[in-house]
């Protein structure tokens, strides 16, 4: 992303209290809980941020801000890409959910929330992505073991 | 089924559960009722094993006659946990599980996790290395859409181009063995550049399955493309509109199928693409046909490239010159002390790149394969995020499938293309 569409982009949201950092050369924006719908919306509609790629669910396993959630956006007219960043309580993760701005967000939040228990508010099919329905540990979280847990998933009967 | 016909079962069985799956499934009032039993609209499992479905991936299809009204991918069959395993292993342990990924392809995985790595720590390889892994990425790219189109081929019951495609396919598994030792899981790339360097004996059996490819794929698809029925069973068959593939996150060929000309070679060139020329094939109707003629078009591209790259390539160094990060020859590893002393700490401790965060992604076969990785400075990664492309892709499996009959659900996962590896990690 060239500095001058950056430059436009902190334009357009300049009524948030944003941070700015860099994912090793790609551009990142930290948002705050609370404005997370209105940035989104100005991001996708104002600045052309209109395709989510990805999204990252992060265990940070510190007391506050323990959970983070990274969207990975792209540009399909000016072909660059930003990074959004959310910060999580640690108790309960818990944010708005992105799928009625970019739809592509309905399964990557499935995902943080099957491997991260990060709940999503008002999204639209909260299911798990990977793991069985009955399932009650989230794998990803750094207190997880690796070898998982015996007995947590029922074998199936003769 | 109607509502009222389950609601007597539960009652009589209780251990018949109402699964979240069934209920999404019937979130939407879109039961129509008739007099006749057999008019109303049932409930469909099709796979997880099931031949047409490409590996493990189960659909719910919800169907009114012959109409499928309603489809709900089931994914987590071959979920294996890699992002979990990885953060327990060094990077360099990691490479073999990106064999495993997308199965169809494991060199381009290669590629795209070792540049992911090498991004994070800052390294350069040089440029034999380069035009090696662009060589790999694109024999790669053609071994993986020679067996989508191939399997699109036999899911509508042409035995012969398949099998045509399939034996092109075998000989670049035996490009395979002559570069790395191996025929699928591959493993070839190291961090800084890869394993060995290719022999005059690799370079040029490539040369020859080259010269000899273009007019092999012209055999199949002078058997396919002007079919009358492989037409009419993909032409219009699972239709997306541009916007809506954009919207559900889709990448690769499907959108380049749907009129965009995005393709990270182009528009964010690594390795050493922005050196070579090719074309990006785009088709607008946004089908199963489309999808079909991107991925034969992007074949040729791929073996264009690779003639390139072959007469650009010079002999010299293919991995990068800093000990501290690339892991020694293993002749020298068993003679000079130095290089023992490198081997051992990498090996038992890793490459330990700087504390931050880092995102690195490759134009794969299905689209944008990307890693990312947040390091803690320490020789595992602390969080690695892989982005699949056929996971985004089976996205838009649902609302492609809505309106079509449950003949065409098989083009349509032929079309999409999904690998379930990689899809479900």
């Amino acid at each position: 992303m060239t500095e001058e569409r950056f430059n436009s982009i902190k334009n357009n949201l300049r009524d948030f209290d944003l941070a700015y950092g860099n994912v090793n050369g790609t551009h990142d924006i930290t948002i705050k809980k609370e404005d997370v719908l209105k940035v989104g919306n100005l991001l996708y509609n104002e600045c052309g941020m209109d395709w989510m790629v990805d999204a990252v669910s992060v265990d940070r396993y510190k007391k506050q801000d323990r959970y983070e959630m990274v969207y990975n956006l792209r540009s399909t007219k000016h072909r660059d890409r930003l990074f959004i960043r959310i910060k999580l309580d640690s108790k309960e993760p818990q944010m708005e959910t992105l799928s009625g701005i970019w739809e592509s967000a309905n399964w990557y939040e499935r995902e943080a929330y099957d491997m991260m228990g990060i709940t999503f508010l008002n999204h639209p099919d909260p299911r798990r992505m990977y793991m069985p329905e009955d399932y009650e540990y989230y794998p990803l979280r750094k207190e997880f073991p690796l070898m998982g847990i015996p007995g947590s998933i029922p074998l199936p009967n003769k | 089924m109607s509502q009222d016909i389950r609601e007597r079962l539960l009652e009589q069985d209780p251990s018949i559960k109402r699964t979240k799956i069934l209920e999404a499934l019937e979130s939407e009032d879109m039961s129509v009722q008739f007099e006749d039993a057999l008019d109303n609209e049932m409930v469909l499992n099709m796979g997880p094993q099931h031949p047409a479905t490409h590996g493990v991936l189960r659909l719910l299809l919800k169907l009114d006659g012959e109409t499928v009204v309603k489809c709900i991918p089931e994914l987590g069959y071959l979920h294996r946990g890699y992002e979990k395993l990885a953060e327990a292993s060094t990077y360099h342990e990691f490479i073999p599980h990106t064999d495993r990924l997308d199965y169809l392809q494991p060199m381009a995985n290669n590629v795209g996790y070792a540049m992911a790595v090498e991004k994070l720590i800052h390294l350069e390889i040089p440029e034999r290395g380069q035009y090696i892994r662009v060589i790999i990425a694109e024999l790669a790219r053609i071994q993986a859409h020679l067996l989508a189109i191939g399997a699109l081929y036999i899911d509508l019951g042409a035995i012969t181009p398949f099998l045509w495609a399939i034996r092109e396919r075998e000989k670049i598994l035996d490009i395979y063995d002559l570069i790395c030792g191996a025929r699928f899981t591959t493993s070839y790339t190291r961090i800084g550049g890869v394993s060995q360097d290719v022999s005059d004996n690799a370079i040029s059996s490539i040369k020859r399955f080259i010269k000899e490819f273009y007019g092999n794929l012209q055999e199949c698809r002078d058997l396919m493309d002007r079919n009358k029925i492989f037409i009419v069973r993909c032409e219009g068959v699972g239709h997306m509109s541009g916007e809506d593939c954009i919207k559900l996150g889709l990448t690769g060929p499907l959108i380049r199928a749907a009129g965009y000309d995005i393709d990270l070679r182009k528009d964010d060139p690594y390795l050493t693409y922005d050196r070579l020329d090719f074309d990006v094939p785009v088709y607008h109707s946004s089908d199963s046909l489309s999808r079909y003629y991107v991925r034969v078009e992007e074949m040729i591209q791929s073996a264009r490239i690779i003639e390139q790259c072959i007469e650009k390539m010079k002999p010299g160094p293919v991995n990068s010159l800093n000990p501290k990060k690339v892991l020694p020859k293993k002749q020298r590893v068993y003679t000079k002390m130095e290089e023992l002393i490198h081997d051992f700490m990498l090996i038992n401790f890793g490459v330990n790149p700087p504390v931050g965060e880092s995102y690195s992604a490759i134009e794969s076969s299905k689209g944008e394969l990307g890693f990312y990785i947040i390091s803690d400075g320490s020789g595992h990664p602390w969080r690695l995020k892989i982005r699949s492309p056929s996971f985004s892709n089976l996205q838009g499996l649902g609302p492609m499938m809505t309106g079509c009959f449950i003949a065409d659900t098989v083009v349509i996962i032929g079309s999409v293309d999904p690998v379930m590896g990689e899809a479900d990690k």
